[in-house]
């Protein structure tokens, strides 16, 4: 668990340019997290792990798929934990918020999936590991209807299959 | 729904089809002195045009300012079960023609005597303003037939515009009733009716974040919901075949989104196309012989025709953008189109074999769920930008853009058969970060944008299609 934290700072490090306040605090939660569940709580390499590492989702701006370098970031992040557990392989939901029509939301979403998949390819992981699929607007993560709710829903989440 | 609760249901909707194929549709004279003989036809034949009532023509248009004055007493029954039944239908007939918003249906409180059984007295209609009159008689003819003749009535001049007297079993008893009712919409307006007809459309329940989406039908009148899918796969987005009783439609079966073919007679469904992107989006071609639909791939998606009976696609669009959305014009030659070819989303037109794409939207906003009017004049649209989503109509050339109905959230419309009325989906905004407040519900409007109505759905709702008159 320690090294594995060593070698997610290891890769904000690298990326000097993409280290947020966001990163930051998710990796730090992901340290603690190590440290609580020194027992084995949480199992190198599945889905809890992904998803506690605070990596799994990267966010888009309305009606884009392009990445932000917070996005790379945590793409990166993704990539190494990849192959770290070779074992595993990966889906990428994308998914769009609710101001949009459903038709053209389910390829938005999957363009964004794409996008994702993509950048991991290109950083060594191999196609065959990573699917993809798209939700459209039918698996929103915030359930309101604010800005806020809005940015948290066009993103693309990552887990372990 | 289990399996086996599926075909039961599909049971009975075969008996009904195959009940439906052996109505007895027999002309009845006119009882009226003065009545022409040509007024007593049966529908099915040629169109008979519009009435004019009272000596003065009927337009839709004019109907839409002022309402087709209307009573419809209960059919009179035989005793027995046929006096509720003649209730009942009167019922529904009333139900239609006050939704349409071009009838005024008139209170039966103010009904002046008994509900006539043969010649009326005119006089006691006349008296509380009514314009037409339908009339009707409930038989039993053993077992479980049924013999129900109506009659429609010009009341100032006294004379008989209709009548026709319809055999059947008396589970069918709904669909006579919209039968007649598009008998009496046809002859008073000129133009066929909607009214036997169904709705199919997605029913959404449960956390919009672990929403359950089935697939759903129902007529037109929202009687005889029925759920055709158990929500264990999500579905999306059903159509109508133009003739058979087939639906096309999205499932995330097996977390692979895919169109599917769904039979309604066997309740069996195969995917459509060997596709390796999602499929989504399908329409049938207006004989029934393809289905076009959208494929994603890299950051786009395509548009592509693929037989019904199966077989591979033919692509007809490569633009890198996002194609979805395609439906055909009604006569097959032309389709139009959803685009982000050009930044953002607009409307487009093109050959139906994929040749001579045309941008026909340049309103303020973005253009969305283009769908083409069975009549031709027109094509219906989601619009949305500076906050709000609204659906409107535009002729195919892209020039008399109307918005009918806007709110926080619409979208996907579709037309009744007869081109008059638009059904579409309406969202509400949660409330919180619950999501308290949501709700997804069906809408109704006249395509001249009035006479907007809710429709009843026993769950949130999306997706609708309307079918063709069943016929």
């Amino acid at each position: 668990m320690n090294v594995k934290i060593l070698g997610a700072f290891g890769a904000l490090a690298l990326l000097a340019a993409c280290s947020t306040p966001a990163d930051t605090t998710s990796a730090s939660a992901a340290g603690a997290g190590g440290t609580m569940g020194g027992a084995g709580s949480v199992t190198p390499g599945s889905q809890e792990d992904l998803v506690a590492s605070g990596n799994d989702r990267v966010f888009f701006a309305t009606n884009a798929s392009a990445l932000t370098s917070d996005s790379r970031g945590k793409l990166d992040q993704q990539a190494a934990f990849l192959s770290r557990y070779p074992q595993d392989n990966v889906q990428i939901a994308g998914n769009c918020d609710e101001r949009g029509t459903e038709e053209f939301n389910i390829a938005l979403g999957q363009r964004r999936a794409n996008s994702a998949r993509d950048y991991m390819v290109a950083r060594g992981v191999a196609g065959s590991r990573v699917t993809t699929i798209s939700y459209g607007k039918d698996r929103p993560t915030a359930l309101g209807s604010d800005e806020s709710a809005w940015q948290q829903n066009r993103n693309a989440i990552t887990s372990v299959r | 729904m289990t399996q086996s609760g599926i075909s039961q249901m599909l049971l009975e909707r075969r008996r009904l089809l195959a009940a439906s194929a052996a109505f007895g549709v027999t002309p009845l004279l006119a009882h009226a002195q003065g009545a022409p003989v040509s007024g007593a036809q049966s529908p099915g034949g040629q169109s008979p045009g519009a009435q004019s009532l009272g000596g003065k023509e009927i337009t839709v248009d004019g109907a839409r300012t002022s309402p087709i004055p209307i009573a419809i007493p209960p059919m009179a029954g035989g005793g027995g079960g046929t006096d509720s039944l003649g209730r009942d239908m009167a019922g529904v007939i009333t139900g239609n023609l006050q939704r349409s918003g071009l009838f005024r249906p008139i209170d039966p409180a103010a009904f002046i005597g008994e509900a006539p059984a043969d010649t009326p007295n005119f006089q006691n209609w006349k008296a509380i303003g009514a314009q037409a009159l339908m009339t009707g008689r409930v038989e039993s003819q053993g077992g479980d037939r049924v013999r129900v003749e109506f009659r429609l009535w010009d009341v100032l001049p006294g004379t008989q515009i209709q009548g026709t007297a319809y055999s059947t079993t008396l589970g069918n008893w709904r669909r006579i009733a919209h039968i007649i009712s598009d008998v009496i919409y046809e002859r008073l307006l000129g133009e066929k009716g909607y009214f036997d007809t169904r709705i199919v459309y997605i029913a959404g329940s449960g956390p919009r974040d672990r929403r359950v989406k089935r697939l759903a039908i129902m007529d037109q009148d929202s009687a005889n919901n029925r759920f055709l899918s158990d929500g264990t796969w999500n579905a999306l987005t059903p159509r109508f075949h133009p003739t058979r009783d087939q639906i096309a439609f999205m499932s995330y079966a097996n977390n692979k989104p895919r169109v599917y073919m769904f039979d309604l007679a066997t309740g069996r469904q195969h995917i459509l196309g060997d596709f390796g992107g999602i499929t989504l989006s399908p329409r049938f071609s207006p004989d029934g012989a393809n289905i076009i639909m959208a494929q994603t791939r890299g950051g786009g998606s395509d548009i592509y025709v693929v037989p019904t009976s199966g077989g591979g696609g033919r692509q007809l669009t490569n633009s890198g953008a996002i194609d979805v959305s395609p439906c055909y014009s009604p006569d097959g030659s032309q389709i139009v189109f959803n685009s982000d070819r050009g930044g953002d989303q607009q409307i487009y037109v093109m050959g139906s074999g994929g040749g001579g794409v045309k941008r026909i939207s340049f309103g303020r906003g973005q253009y969305a769920t283009p769908v083409w009017s069975p009549r031709g004049d027109y094509i219906a649209f989601t619009r949305f930008g500076g906050g709000t989503f609204a659906i409107g109509v535009m002729h195919p050339d892209g020039t008399g853009e109307r918005i009918l109905s806007e709110s926080y959230f619409v979208e996907a419309p579709t037309f009744a058969p007869n081109g008059r009325v638009i059904m579409f989906c309406r969202e509400t905004a949660a409330r919180d970060s619950r999501g308290a407040g949501y709700s997804a519900r069906l809408v109704s409007i006249d395509i001249a944008g009035f006479n907007e109505r809710p429709v009843s759905t026993p769950t949130d709702a999306s997706d609708a299609d309307w079918s063709p008159l069943l016929g």
